[in-house]
């Protein structure tokens, strides 16, 4: 076995030094009737060219070559290549959790780094490295008020995305926690008559998400003020990082829970992501996940630790912040480049080219389908209500190699035959074009009621 | 530093400093492509929520980052730099075609939302390693979803509560071993369980009279590592899984020590009825300086229905698809299907060992372990004397009557070129040594340590204050937390 590191007269020279017969002997505690006396069923040993092929396979059968208005919550950005040169490198793909400060400053660095950058770009005071993802992110942070304020229950915003409302419905469940959901309004935006409403006494925080799963963004200073004004926290979700470069980021909130793959990470059919939750100074002490400080040597020379342990797990045990211990590190590593290498200006004509993407798309679109909450402000993602149902008009992209809008039946019925729309510096004005006009054909077809396609159950 | 040791040398070791340092206004690493449709008024479009500054954020050339990134990479330790022998971690090779498997275009690039059709590739992967890790467990069904092992724990225990509570009582309490990981505890809490210590025996394992004291109706699970943390695999564990199932319990295993396992025993044929796996030991997936990792959870059939959403299934047509239709779910733990490129290196790993190589892995580990263990015998206190699978847990008794604790020989241990073991770990040893050589290790390599450590027992003995601290070689000193 290749990666094993010991010839046969190696470990027969170990076994007598450790004075024993055969290896058997080793695992001599184990009773014998558990003992497994036979081969795993598992596939059998492969060359690592027939590894290859078989992921190469993988991938042909996997979307490869398809071009895609598919966002949601993944987003595909262009990754410089510098990002995988960089995180490649052993030093920082092969190193543990750097618990052991001496010999672990590259990455404690590359963390602290990390962390100024996030509260840079979110303006809040700390910020941690890392959570597993937005979705987790968010429940974590929603928790974290919870202690905070001792009060229990949480308001939603039914614009936040289902699969985070379902995870923190989830992290809920054990936890005493009521969970109101807050409609949203003609605009997209949550429905702030029904915040209103919603909030109690009892209500710890207010969960949205800016841009909303919709792509509009939401009036987070209208909602930080109805949320303050009972004593509840706000928390905000953000889940397309890259709006952080021409929109306004939250800074009435008291939590953001982040999703930062738009910053180099790989759509990677939905992992690994990098999870961050950034807050106020105040509330450090409550949050979860690992955090670096700044500090000095015995030489007065500038280092970087882990700091605050002692909301964490392996110190307080059951009364630790979270359970969280490995996070994912290598991922916050992709994202520090990425935002290394656009920075200040860069980023701001990243977000830029997204947003006039994202508007001519919109604008082509309107001209066949109804574009929906038009009279908010969005970034990149857009709904487009259709004649037809958006599966079918799946099944018309399909064909032209194109992954069409998220169809949105499933988390929102009462859209109809409404579909999720994103793009991003990566989406061409040809495949607007096409798209567009795959669009109108389904429109054309539909008015004219000649066509009867049922391609439903092929697009799905 | 008195003492010469073979493996650690000077070596190039450069300043730098924050890239915030480096930043000057108009230098740039990023360039984008024209723009192919009309340029857009972003005051008109976002009004009052159009950001105008972006605060410090660095503005560096391509070279600066390349070169910064570079140097701190250099004052990390690392796998490929040598051996971590850090208890219960698992810090073993990470093989690079893992890493280059998951570069693929269409495994790197595929759309969690991306239609079932044009996802067979992504969906076979998913239930290709499914199939490897039950029958690798012994268990029934699985779930990939969880993020990290942690994450693992949480999904498991909201499994063994949902089953309680179909059964008609979700109880109220979890027992936990006084040698387990804190991520145990912490879990419990999480899912709303107390947690109700369990003692060792002297011989390292759970003490049996007091399990059968402690277990009742109120208890919902053991929480099991097993190998436990002190090496030893528990050998009454039959008779514990009875214990519990005769209450009604189940008995949860922290597969943190699966190293000492894998194609040796399975789980699911010793009574653990939930298990959770991390892929980022076990399986080889790198540990990139604290994740990603992946916690799959692996069930016995009574608990299957209790899965979170959604599950991989074969449908009629012989393709494969998303189940999200499973009303007892515990729900969802995690957007999407959890760390899907940590599966395609998990599965990379076993497809490359095959069930030889994997039976070969677990014999090398246990064997380096052991050898280990022989090596500073007598050197260390070794404060069981119960045979260890995969790790060993030495005190620092002999070396504290010098004043010479743990962590000082941990941090001693960097100037001899190796990582520290896991230090006061597990709390039921005080001044626990835990080392985990894993299969990784060659001969020579234990040699160097087991000579390394030996030097450092000769120190403290001949000058127990001149091998308190790590002297050079490193890029800080000890720092003030």
């Amino acid at each position: 076995m290749r990666y094993l590191p010991k010839s046969p007269a190696d470990r027969e020279a170990m076994l007598k030094a450790i004075g024993l017969r055969s290896v058997d002997d080793l695992f001599a505690p184990i009773p014998a009737e558990y003992r497994l006396n036979r081969d795993l069923k598992i596939p059998r040993q492969m060359a690592e060219s027939e590894i290859v092929d078989f992921f190469r396979q993988r991938s042909r059968e996997n979307g490869d070559g398809y071009t895609s208005f598919l966002g949601a919550g993944a987003y595909f950005h262009y990754r410089p290549v510098i990002i995988d040169s960089l995180i490649s490198r052993g030093e920082f793909l092969t190193a543990y959790t750097p618990y052991q400060a001496e010999i672990s400053q590259g990455t404690l660095q590359s963390i602290f780094e990390f962390q100024t950058m996030i509260c840079e770009l979110t303006g809040m005071e700390v910020a941690n490295a890392s959570m597993y993802d937005g979705s987790t992110a968010a429940a974590e942070a929603v928790m974290m008020a919870v202690r905070l304020t001792g009060r229990r229950s949480v308001v939603v915003a039914r614009s936040l995305h289902p699969e985070y409302r379902e995870v923190l419905a989830t992290y809920a469940t054990h936890q005493g926690m009521p969970l109101t959901v807050a409609g949203f309004g003609e605009n997209g935006r949550l429905n702030l008559k029904e915040l209103e409403k919603s909030i109690t006494a009892e209500t710890a925080a207010v969960l949205v998400q800016a841009p909303n799963f919709f792509g509009t963004i939401e009036d987070v200073v209208a909602i930080a003020e109805i949320a303050h004004k009972h004593g509840a926290m706000l928390v905000v979700s953000i889940a397309e990082a890259v709006s952080l470069g021409i929109v306004e980021p939250p800074r009435e909130a008291d939590v953001i829970a982040m999703e930062a793959q738009s910053f180099g990470v790989p759509m990677g059919f939905g992992g690994p992501y990098c999870g961050v939750i950034a807050t106020r100074e105040k509330y450090v002490r409550q949050m979860p996940g690992r955090l670096v400080g700044q500090t000095t040597d015995k030489h007065g020379k500038r280092g970087f630790v882990l700091t605050l342990a002692t909301r964490e797990q392996h110190i307080r045990r059951e009364k630790a912040t979270s359970n969280i211990c490995t996070n994912q590190a290598l991922i916050a590593l992709m994202v520090n480049i990425f935002m290394t290498v656009y920075g200040k200006v860069g980023l701001k004509e990243l977000a830029k080219q997204n947003l006039a993407k994202t508007a001519y798309a919109a604008g082509q679109f309107a001209k066949h389908g109804k574009v929906l909450f038009g009279s908010a402000p969005r970034f990149s993602e857009f709904v487009v209500q259709t004649s037809e149902d958006p599966y079918a008009v799946n099944g018309r992209l399909l064909g032209h190699k194109m992954v069409g809008g998220l169809p949105l039946k499933k988390f929102y019925p009462e859209l109809g035959n409404a579909a999720l729309w994103c793009c991003t510096e990566m989406t061409t004005r040809t495949a607007i074009d096409t798209a567009v006009g795959l669009v109108a054909e389904s429109e054309r077809s539909v008015r004219s009621g000649k066509e009867e396609v049922d391609v439903e159950e092929v697009a799905r | 530093m008195k003492r010469m040791t073979r493996k650690a040398t000077r070596h190039v070791n450069q300043n730098e400093g924050l890239i915030f340092e480096k930043s000057s206004a108009g230098k740039a690493a990023w360039k984008l492509p024209s723009l192919d449709v009309p340029e857009v008024d972003t005051a008109a479009l976002l009004g009052g929520v159009e950001r105008k500054d972006l605060g410090n954020m660095p503005e560096v050339s391509e070279i600066e980052i390349i070169r910064h990134f570079t140097r701190l990479s250099t004052w990390n330790y690392a796998i490929d730099l040598g051996m971590y022998p850090l208890g219960s971690c698992t810090m073993k090779y990470n093989p690079r075609v893992n890493e280059a498997v998951a570069r693929v275009e269409g495994i790197a690039n595929g759309h969690p939302y991306q239609p079932e059709r044009i996802s067979q590739g992504a969906l076979l992967i998913l239930k290709t390693l499914s199939e490897c890790l039950l029958e690798i467990t012994g268990m029934d069904a699985i779930t990939l979803q969880p993020a990290a092992g942690a994450h693992g724990e949480m999904t498991g225990l909201l499994m063994v509560r949902a089953y309680h509570q179909s059964q008609g009582n979700a109880r109220k309490k979890i027992l936990i071993p006084d040698s387990a990981h804190g991520t145990n505890p912490a879990t419990a809490a999480m899912v709303n369980y107390a947690v109700e210590n369990l003692k060792s025996d002297s011989r390292g394992m759970v003490d049996i009279g007091a399990l059968e004291a402690q277990m009742n109706e109120d208890v919902a699970a053991l929480m099991l590592t097993n190998p436990n943390t002190l090496g030893i695999f528990e050998q009454n564990i039959h008779k514990i899984a009875d214990i519990l199932h005769a209450k009604g319990g189940l008995l949860y295993m922290d597969g943190a020590n699966m190293n000492a396992l894998v194609g040796k025993v399975r789980p699911g044929d010793f009574g653990v009825d939930v298990m959770h796996l991390n892929l980022h030991k076990t399986f080889s997936t790198p540990h990139g300086g604290g994740g990603p990792g992946s916690g799959p959870v692996a069930i016995k059939k009574p608990l299957e229905p209790f899965l979170p959403r959604p599950v991989v299934v074969t449908k009629t047509d012989g393709t494969l698809g998303f189940d999200y239709d499973r009303p007892q779910s515990v729900g969802r733990v995690r957007a999407f299907y959890g760390n899907f490129g940590m599966f395609v290196r998990a599965l990379a790993y076993i497809q490359a060992n095959g069930p030889d190589g994997l039976r070969q892995t677990t014999e090398d580990a246990v064997l380096n372990a052991n050898y280990i263990r022989k090596g500073l015998e007598g050197t260390y206190h070794l404060p069981y004397s119960t045979p260890t699978m995969h790790e060993v847990v030495f005190s620092d008794k002999l070396q504290a009557k010098k004043g010479v604790r743990t962590m000082d020989i941990a941090k001693r241990l960097i100037d001899y070129g190796f990582h520290p073991y896991t230090t006061a770990f597990p709390l039921i040893v005080p001044g626990a040594l835990m080392i985990e050589p894993t299969e990784s290790e060659s001969k020579e390599e234990l040699d160097l340590f087991v000579e390394a450590m030996k030097s450092i027992a000769e120190e403290v003995e001949e000058d127990p204050q001149g091998g308190q601290e790590a002297c050079f070689a490193v890029e800080t000193h000890r720092l003030n937390c």
